[in-house]
């Protein structure tokens, strides 16, 4: 079918090649030292559409924020600022 | 040694003005009673639960930062859970992060509310 001297691999778009952006952490790059509970709106952006928290992978936080953020989502999840589950919160 | 806390109460919405004003009252006396003094106020007004607590769907938030002997955190929980006017409380001790946070959060506050007026 195709011609036996060209054997290499053809695509028909040139394949991407995507520049990852790098992670960061949001809080140390931003100097936030405190994470409030109180601030439902901030805390939904480490929220996923059900209301669980997303993962370090995802957002790229810190370990020592990341602990601080999932401890102040319980405590908004406690005092019914937040969800326990939920869907389509966004 | 006293330490910087804020509580978070939420207070049914079965209750009328008066009655809610009477319960703030008491829990603010009741800080200031047992030798701890009351820093900053916020009354968070009538708000949407995010789920159901007790079959209510809403609820009077109020904010109370004080100083206090951590003994008496204990006692003012009991007070919690023996009212059955509120239906979630949270005491929480701020460390210095928390405490800085508090206060900024308090200046915009009262700027906020000066430009209101």
């Amino acid at each position: 079918m195709a011609n036996p001297a060209n054997n290499e691999i053809r695509y028909l778009n040139p394949p991407t090649v995507e520049v990852k952006k790098k992670k960061y952490c949001r809080f140390k790059k931003s100097g936030i030292k405190y994470i409030d509970y109180k601030d439902a709106e901030f805390l939904k952006k480490f929220l996923n559409e059900q209301g669980k928290i997303l993962p370090r992978r995802l957002t790229g936080t810190s370990l020592k924020f990341q602990k601080k953020v999932s401890q102040a989502v319980k405590r908004a999840r406690h005092l019914a600022l937040l969800p326990y589950v939920t869907d389509l919160m966004k | 040694m006293l330490r910087n806390y804020e509580t978070v109460f939420i207070a049914t919405p079965v209750l009328s003005d008066v009655q809610i004003k009477e319960a703030v009252k008491k829990y603010r006396d009741f800080i200031t009673d047992n030798g701890g003094e009351i820093v900053h106020e916020e009354d968070w007004g009538l708000k949407k639960l995010a789920y159901p607590i007790q079959k209510k769907t809403t609820g009077f938030y109020h904010l109370i930062e004080f100083k206090a002997d951590p003994a008496m955190i204990s006692k003012l929980e009991i007070q919690y859970r023996r009212d059955e006017r509120i239906i979630r409380f949270l005491t929480f001790a701020l460390d210095k992060h928390a405490a800085a946070y508090a206060e900024k959060r308090r200046a915009n506050k009262s700027e906020t509310k000066a430009k209101e007026v």
